[in-house]
């Protein structure tokens, strides 16, 4: 402990001088990997919603449905219809007391507060920064706590192996699964299949932030409303005209 | 103790003469590249130590973050290394992903949801499931 | 015991051992199948979400929580008459929370994803905090032994039967509370769910361990003392009445909401199988008929009597996990009050769930791996339960 021990301070530097050789290399590498990002990232300025005008629907149109199953890659043999993926239906309503018959169709409601997302146990169930509710395939482990949570019935659980998928948009066995605004779509600027397909223009989908958008001027005029909207769950889909 | 001290380092270090010497006998993966002459986002060695994390950094960035159009996607891998002869980077022992993946024993995770042909697009409008009560 | 007595009491116990194996990989096998195939195999969909293997592994889990009550009551609350019993109690949370825990894994979309499920964790979510809570339970429990089966480390069985105390509260609490805290559906949105599933705890707990404890009796040919037979059964006869007094609060209230009335309605008088399962199984066979054997002046002291009544508890906790699991699904979402609503994903409609074959076998899997422990662990280590009555009777503890 006198004398000093060289052999001990060469080591420590020759360690040092790695580290430090080493650092900018690892930090480089990172660096490079985030100049790749060249494409907008989704932004919290954004919240997508939808607006839907039920007294356009009719209980024989079921075009949103056909395109969705298209566009998604949607096409399950599974014998039990029970068990298959419908990530939009038309939902026929009659009220009780008076008898008055209307359709809407019924998605994910992208709500702001998602059950789904808080019973999630592994957070592969989340909201993207722009309001989009989805599942992370990758970590889903399959366990249909989200599916007993959605106060919409919107997830679908996938009861069999697949091979029809789109390659854009991803989905297999054993995982949940529900609308995702055809996120792949409007990545690309374009409109869900569900708005383009709609006979009547029914489905409007856009920005609720943005002022000038469609949809943000449409709910200022109009009376809309949510659905379960005791709940607060603040969804991102609104129906006129129930 | 110093002596099996140096015994093991012997050891050790002699460990690189016996791999050597057998370098020669282990078969290699019998890998089909479909499009030769084209280069791979980046060189083949780091794309066979690094392919994996390269993907998983980037599917996060695309889902969570909503980026597209990144330099590493699955479907262009698809693309590129898809098969001639049925489109798809799985399906039998010539396939790009899967003739490498059995060769090392590592379970293919990502064609359970992703789409494994070239290209592919589903059947036109289907009839919307379950019956109508 | 002679020889000949020890060889026919070793053939015995392989062959108990190898059945409870046999139907542990049954159980094994019927989960790779539906893994293979997919979850079209069984007779869940995308309404009923949970079918029989939940019903299995809930009970497993919440018994398991619970059978170490026996043990809490000695080791924290000082009854002597309990604190031989706390060793086979540990063995037999551990035993049933394993089985409970495989259970519901295996029954995963994907299961080949436990790994990611235990580094991946959401704290919003339940099941997210139970992946904390039951590995937990599992380090608590065994340390708890520890500290009960070593001479020298029984001082410290008052604090760790204290930490086990708590850390199954929590999770009990938290299996009520997966679906105590869905807004959802109408069964479920409730807080009284999570102390009902911690009193239904106890009660199936002690049903457990006096069966188990009977079954060793009867293989060492020992009898239970008649003054600790009567604490043990009023103590399960506690339990029982208490669960009733929870299960028709929860009823009560429930029926008492408009909104809430056509789902009462429905699982307590024209549901068809579910009023049949509540009146019938848990309420009758599982409440009423347990507390006669236990109380009747002509029944309570027959032999046996206070086994039966363990086993009717165990089928009334089954028949209640029923209808509350599968009957909260089935019943349609109130998704448009005031309307009716018609839809090919099977809206407004009360669902049809037919458990299969597969899930059967995966559920008694789990009955099965559960068996097996503790099969192997009682004929491994000293778990019986041995009474010294004249210690006992000295210090009072037996004592009315």
């Amino acid at each position: 402990m006198n004398a000093p021990d060289n052999k001990r301070r060469a080591l420590l530097a020759a360690a040092g001088a790695g580290a430090v050789a080493i650092a900018p290399g690892i930090h480089l590498i990172q660096a490079s990997l985030a100049d790749e990002a060249g494409t907008k990232l989704a932004s919290s300025k954004v919240r997508w919603g939808m607006l839907i005008d039920t007294t356009k629907c009719t209980s024989d149109c079921k075009e949103c449905v056909s395109a969705c199953n298209a566009e998604n890659g949607i096409v399950e043999e599974v014998a039990d219809p029970r068990q298959r993926s419908q990530w939009i239906r038309k939902i026929d309503l009659v009220e009780k007391r008076t008898g008055r018959q209307h359709s809407l169709p019924m998605m994910c409601q992208h709500c702001a507060n998602p059950p789904c997302v808080d019973v999630c146990p592994t957070g592969a169930s989340f909201k993207r920064a722009d309001g989009i509710v989805l599942v992370d395939r990758h970590i889903c482990i399959g366990c249909r706590y989200c599916m007993m949570a959605c106060p919409y019935k919107a997830r679908s659980f996938v009861h069999e192996p697949l091979t029809t998928q789109n390659p854009e948009m991803p989905r297999g066995i054993g995982c949940v699964e529900a609308c995702t605004f055809c996120v792949q779509r409007i990545d690309r600027g374009q409109k869900p299949a569900c708005q383009e397909a709609c006979p009547q223009g029914a489905i409007v989908f856009g920005d609720l932030n943005d002022d000038n958008s469609d949809i943000a001027k449409r709910l200022k005029e109009v009376a809309s409303t949510q659905v379960r909207a005791e709940l607060k769950l603040d969804t991102g889909v609104r129906y006129q005209g129930i | 103790m110093s002596r099996a001290l140096t015994f093991l380092a012997a050891a050790v270090l002699a460990l690189p003469l016996f791999s050597a010497a057998h370098a020669g006998e282990v078969a290699k993966p019998a890998i089909k590249i479909e499009n030769p002459g084209t280069q791979c986002v980046a060189p083949a060695d780091e794309m066979r130590r690094n392919h994996m994390e390269m993907l998983k950094h980037q599917r996060d960035r695309t889902l969570r973050l909503g980026e597209r159009g990144a330099k590493v996607t699955l479907n262009g891998c698809i693309e590129c290394h898809a098969s001639k002869t049925n489109g798809a980077v799985t399906g039998g022992k010539d396939n790009f992903c899967e003739a490498c993946h059995a060769y090392a024993a590592v379970k293919l995770d990502c064609f359970d949801c992703h789409q494994p042909k070239a290209g592919y697009k589903a059947a036109a409008a289907t009839k919307p499931s379950g019956e109508h009560e | 015991m002679d020889y000949a007595a020890s060889r026919s009491a070793q053939t015995k116990f392989y062959l108990l051992a190898g059945l409870g194996a046999l139907v542990s990989a049954i159980g094994v096998g019927a989960a790779l199948y539906m893994e293979h195939h997919g979850h079209a195999v069984t007779g869940m969909n995308n309404q009923v979400v949970w079918g029989l293997p939940h019903v299995f592994a809930i009970f497993l889990v919440v018994a398991a929580s619970g059978v170490l009550n026996v043990a809490s009551i000695g080791s924290v609350f000082g009854k002597t008459v309990y604190k031989t019993r706390g060793m086979l109690a540990g063995l037999l949370c551990f035993a049933m929370l394993a089985a409970g825990l495989v259970v519901i894994l295996l029954d995963l979309g994907r299961a080949d994803r436990i790994m990611v499920a235990a580094t991946h964790v959401n704290l919003t979510s339940v099941f997210g905090w139970n992946m904390i809570l039951y590995p937990g339970m599992f380090g608590i429990v065994v340390v708890y032994l520890w500290t009960l089966m070593e001479k020298r480390m029984y001082p410290f069985s008052k604090p760790a039967g204290f930490a086990a105390f708590i850390w199954r509260l929590l999770l009990t609490t938290g299996t009520g509370s997966i679906f105590g805290f869905l807004v959802a559906r109408q069964a479920y949105q409730s807080a009284v769910i999570a102390p009902m599933f911690i009193i239904m705890s106890f009660a199936w707990g002690m049903a457990v361990f006096m069966i188990v404890q009977k079954a060793m009796y009867l293989w060492n040919g020992m009898s239970l003392h008649p003054q600790i037979r009567a604490r043990l059964k009023n103590l399960l006869a506690v339990f029982v009445g208490a669960v009733f007094y929870f299960v028709a609060v929860y009823h009560l209230t429930n029926a008492y909401f408009a909104k809430q009335v056509e789902f009462e309605r429905f699982i307590l008088l024209d549901g068809g199988i579910f009023p049949l399962l509540f009146w019938g199984g848990w309420l009758f066979v599982g409440t009423i008929l347990p507390l006669i054997l236990i109380f009747a002046p002509g029944l309570a002291n027959k032999a046996g009597s206070v086994t039966l009544a363990s086993l009717l508890v165990i089928v009334g906790a089954f028949c209640q996990l029923y209808v509350f699991i599968i009957g909260g699904e089935v019943f349609p979402l109130d998704i448009f009050p005031g309307m009716t609503a018609s839809s090919s994903f099977f809206d407004g409609r009360i669902d049809q769930y037919s458990p299969s074959l597969p899930e059967f076998l995966l559920g008694m899997g789990g009955i099965g791996i559960a068996f097996t422990m503790v099969v192997v662990g009682v004929r491994v280590l000293k778990f019986l339960p041995e009474d010294n009555i004249a210690k006992l009777e000295a210090a009072g503890a037996l004592a009315d």
